[in-house]
């Protein structure tokens, strides 16, 4: 309850501001604008602040949202709270059919895209007859709760900030939830999410329709507001402002938008009313003062105000702790057909010329550490690639418990209980070390976006999060499960992933360079923990470079040079093996 | 349709596409050196042109007085961030390039300005102008911020975009402006009649697009430019000067972009804001290129030039919103045929 309290403020003191006396109607206005502007920023915080995805043309959905109602309610008569639903569906669908083809587009292209089809559409809104040309649609009714119309800016005043207040509700539920951590996990790039089971592009359209949405429900509560809907609001130049509106926020923060809003509207009518006073009578001026202030931001606030305020605060919100009580069920095995756990036979990758892997052959065994060493450049990462499948094979055969992957996704191999670390670590940063960890029951849990918004998936939810607690107590990190990934050391942060790969339930578990960065005693540690795996039944097949670790620790090991398999064998078998000393050290050793 | 006028169309197609060419090589020129994507591009194309336009009406161009704001800001900056390690040479050359150019320009304008003035003279000024603005312009909002990410980059180019157009309106006014053409020349060939206009902007854009190949592709400079888009710090370890490089896109870039201008406004008028339009087309040609080919930036540019004379003709309602929508199907396009690559971002 603690956490909904500034909610409940915030929306208690919204409720009581216009039944303040003698409070200026037009500040009434202001509020009016900063709520709906503030509905467009949000969805813009989910999609560039936490999803990665900047979009320039987020007032083209507005437009959808307001003309929808306005022909919907001018030309056919129909009651402005039939074509809520209507005005939703409508920009929904615009971001399914713009989103096909532009979450695709990956870095710089993206925006580009955005730009284009903003103005695009914004041509078109201005060309077609049926929408009234460049003079729009005047004459939409207002909204009306039985005989009561709001008609004036105080009374819609409540509809705006209550859709305000629900969508951020449902935001923040969204964020924080399995669905959520997925989207917050896009930014950094898609190949860790999708080594866990994220369909990024599914979950790269979800947000893009999600904030189109809220973009189109900005538009139909400003089609009933003006009480008509011309083209200028919904152009390119209004869909820049919304993105500032996001920066100057904090385009990472859900409130970073509301408040983004507050701040750039108030600025604006200030602006307009002064800069005349310095340039002449000028219109327009103030996006002069807009443009060197998002220069500036970016500069020296690049977070925006809202992390900067939150900063400030005397008291840090509490974080619940998981209750590792709850039981989250094993993932259910793909039944195999082979007793042999992981099958490689004459795995080949090519690059251009370059030979990574050339027919390399070895099996890992049920309940076994096997080890793959090489000097560097010897193709060890490419085999990780190949069998988790980040990269395809060239040619050769990949099989788990005689399933072949053959080139499936890595979203697919995950599927059959092999999950991964990465070489280079792959944590989000910006979130905490459990948040991080939870990313990996991905595939265990099963609730959607949309039950999390309603907060049905609190029980699914509260298992996953003790699973991944469960799995940091076990790595060693629960002191740290609170912290931002990005605070730990790397060495902790190599021991955050491994916890991420247990918590996929996996048979096999694959770890690149997993002792790298770690001290003396961690080490130890780590290595302590893979053994207790193996006696677990789980197989481990590790790329290392300390060879201390390796000979202590594996079972097996598999030697690499120039992409090809040189020798296999026991440890004590390798240290003699008169190639493995070749590679290493030089023919004359 | 008959002959004629598909001629006529293809003319003005290409005409038009050789100018959005021009300004496609300048945004792929100033990507490739800086990730920046030119959204002001637009801008130093109505600078150079409305200001060349009030020169050959004997009025100074209120882009002189901010080339001499910006340069003083320039100034600012330059000596806040040496603030440790100020020196003689440092400072000299600072006011050299920052104040005593910017306010020489403005003087030699009030001095040459009047309603004699040879055209070339008024050429060469406005010229001027703005490459000290696009100088300025790199020094001020991307020099600071030029190790962020291309998406940072992009949304500051957006903001420059804003406030020059902003500055745009209260130089130039909201009424558009037309300037006296170059030349009169003229040469006719069967039923097309080819201004001496058109002529200089076909020249232009080949000259420019054989330099611009040559100078990236064989010069050292060329490469060391370009190892700058790719690893500001690798090439500054190799010892390539990164923010001269910027400097010197920029440059290029708003030259380039006020030849534009100053080509076309004696054919349309140009208000503050066209620019934008008009750079975003160029932009279209340069995302068909990938932001890094310049043959193929031309190609795409002439191809869109004449896809909108062609629309104008038959839907000349539609024409914005076919030719902005001809860019989502290459985009697909592109995303499609180099699928997307890991990167590490922060």
């Amino acid at each position: 309850m603690t956490q909904r309290l500034p909610l409940i403020i915030f929306a208690l003191v919204m409720a009581v501001i216009p039944l303040v006396p003698g409070i200026p109607p037009f500040w009434i206005v202001l509020l009016d604008n900063i709520g709906l502007a503030a509905l467009v920023a949000m969805g813009l915080v989910l999609l560039t602040g936490v999803g990665g995805l900047t979009s320039f043309g987020q007032a083209a959905f507005c437009g959808f949202g307001a003309y929808t109602t306005a022909v919907l309610t001018t030309a056919y008569g129909v009651s402005p709270w039939l074509t809520l639903p209507a005005s939703l569906l409508v920009s929904g669908i615009a971001a399914v059919l713009l989103g096909i083809v532009t979450v695709r587009l990956s870095g710089h292209y993206l925006p580009l895209g955005t730009i284009a089809w903003g103005i695009g559409l914004f041509y078109l809104f201005s060309k077609l007859e049926f929408l009234g040309r460049n003079d729009g649609i005047s004459g939409i009714p207002p909204l009306s709760v039985g005989s009561f119309k709001m008609l004036s800016p105080d009374a819609i005043y409540y509809a705006i900030w209550v859709a305000v207040l629900l969508s951020a509700l449902l935001t923040m539920n969204l964020l924080d939830s399995r669905t959520g951590r997925a989207i917050r996990a896009l930014r950094r790039g898609h190949v860790a999410a999708e080594a866990f089971g994220v369909q990024t592009p599914r979950a790269k359209l979800l947000v893009f329709i999600y904030a189109a949405v809220l973009a189109g429900l900005s538009g139909w509560l400003y089609a009933h507001f003006q009480r008509a809907a011309n083209p200028t609001p919904f152009g390119a130049q209004a869909g820049i402002e919304y993105l500032f509106i996001a920066v100057v926020g904090g385009a990472g923060y859900v409130w970073g938008g509301v408040l983004g809003a507050g701040i750039v509207v108030i600025l604006k009518e200030v602006l307009q009313s002064y800069l005349p006073y310095i340039f002449g009578g000028q219109s327009q001026l103030e996006t002069i003062v807009f443009g060197i202030m998002l220069v500036l931001l970016l500069q020296l606030a690049p977070q925006g105000v809202w992390p900067w305020l939150m900063s400030r605060l005397p008291f840090k919100p509490a974080r619940k702790t998981p209750d590792t009580s709850v039981n989250l069920e094993h993932r259910e095995r793909a039944p195999g057909t082979s007793p042999i756990l992981l099958h490689i036979d004459r795995a080949r990758k090519q690059f251009g010329g370059v030979l990574a892997v050339n027919d390399v052959s070895f099996d890992v065994n049920a309940g076994e550490i096997v080890a793959l060493i090489g000097p560097n450049g010897a193709g060890k990462s490419t085999t990780f690639n190949l069998i988790t499948g980040v990269l395809t094979a060239t040619s050769g055969k990949i099989s788990v418990l005689g399933n072949e992957v053959a080139n499936a996704p890595p979203q697919e191999v995950v599927k059959l209980g092999v999950s991964r670390t990465f070489q280079h670590v792959k944590l989000v940063p910006d979130m905490t070390v459990l948040e991080n960890v939870a990313i990996g029951t991905h595939l265990r849990g099963n609730s959607g976006a949309i039950s999390s918004m309603l907060r049905l998936d609190r029980a699914d939810e509260a298992r996953l999060l003790a699973e991944a607690a469960r799995q940091i107590a076990r790595v060693g990190l629960s002191d740290q499960i609170d912290q931002l990934a990005g605070s730990l050391s790397l060495g902790q942060q190599r021991i955050v992933e491994i916890a991420r790969a247990l918590c996929v339930d996996p048979m096999l578990l694959l770890l690149d360079e997993p002792a790298a960065g770690l001290r003396h005693m961690e080490k130890q540690r780590l290595a302590a923990l893979l053994r207790q795996l193996r006696d677990g039944g789980m197989s481990v097949l590790l790329v290392e470079h300390d060879m201390g670790f390796v000979m202590d620790l594996a079972d097996r090991i598999v030697v690499l040079d120039f992409g090809t398999k040189i020798a296999e064998g026991t440890p004590a078998a390798i240290k003699r093996n008169p190639d493995v000393i070749k590679a290493y050290l030089g023919a004359a050793a | 349709m008959n002959t004629t006028i598909m001629l006529f169309l293809l003319q003005d197609g290409i005409t038009n596409g050789a100018i959005y060419a021009l300004l496609g090589l300048a945004l792929v020129l100033v990507f490739a050196v800086t990730r920046v994507i030119l959204i002001p591009q637009g801008e130093f194309v109505t600078y150079g042109a409305l200001s060349y336009a009030m020169l050959a009406t004997g009025q100074v161009p209120g882009t002189a007085r901010l080339a001499v704001a910006m340069g003083l800001v320039a100034f600012a900056l330059d000596l806040f961030f040496a603030r440790n390690a100020l020196h003689a040479r440092l400072v000299i050359h600072s006011v050299a390039l920052n104040i005593a150019f910017p306010v020489a320009l403005l003087g030699l304008i009030y001095a040459l300005v009047g309603p004699g003035t040879p055209i070339a003279v008024n050429i060469a000024l406005a010229l001027l102008i703005v490459a000290a603005i696009g100088l300025f312009l790199y020094r001020i909002a991307f020099q600071p911020i030029a190790h962020t990410s291309v998406l940072v980059l992009l949304i500051a180019s957006v903001g420059c975009h804003l406030a020059l157009q902003g500055l745009g309106l209260v130089f130039f006014g909201a009424e558009g402006l037309r300037a006296p053409a170059l030349s009169n020349a003229a040469v006719t060939a069967g039923p097309l009649r080819f201004t001496g206009q058109s002529l200089a902007v076909y020249g232009l854009t080949i000259g420019f697009i054989v330099a611009l190949w040559l100078f990236f592709g064989y010069t050292k400079t060329g490469k060391a430019l370009r190892a700058t888009a790719v690893n500001r710090l690798g090439a500054r370890l190799v010892g390539i000067r990164t923010t001269l490089s910027g400097q010197i896109a920029f440059l290029l870039a708003s030259v380039i972009g006020a030849i534009s201008g100053i080509l076309i406004v004696p054919i349309t008028t140009l208000y503050y804001d066209t620019g934008f339009l008009i750079g975003l087309k160029g932009f279209i040609a340069a995302i068909i290129g990938g932001l890094v080919s310049y043959p193929l930036t031309a190609v795409a540019a002439i191809v869109v030039g004449i896809v909108e004379a062609f629309s104008s003709f038959y839907a000349s309602n539609f024409k914005e919103v076919i030719v902005f929508t001809l860019i989502l199907p290459v985009l697909v396009l592109r995303s499609l045929a180099a699928p997307e690559v890991e990167e590490e971002k922060d």
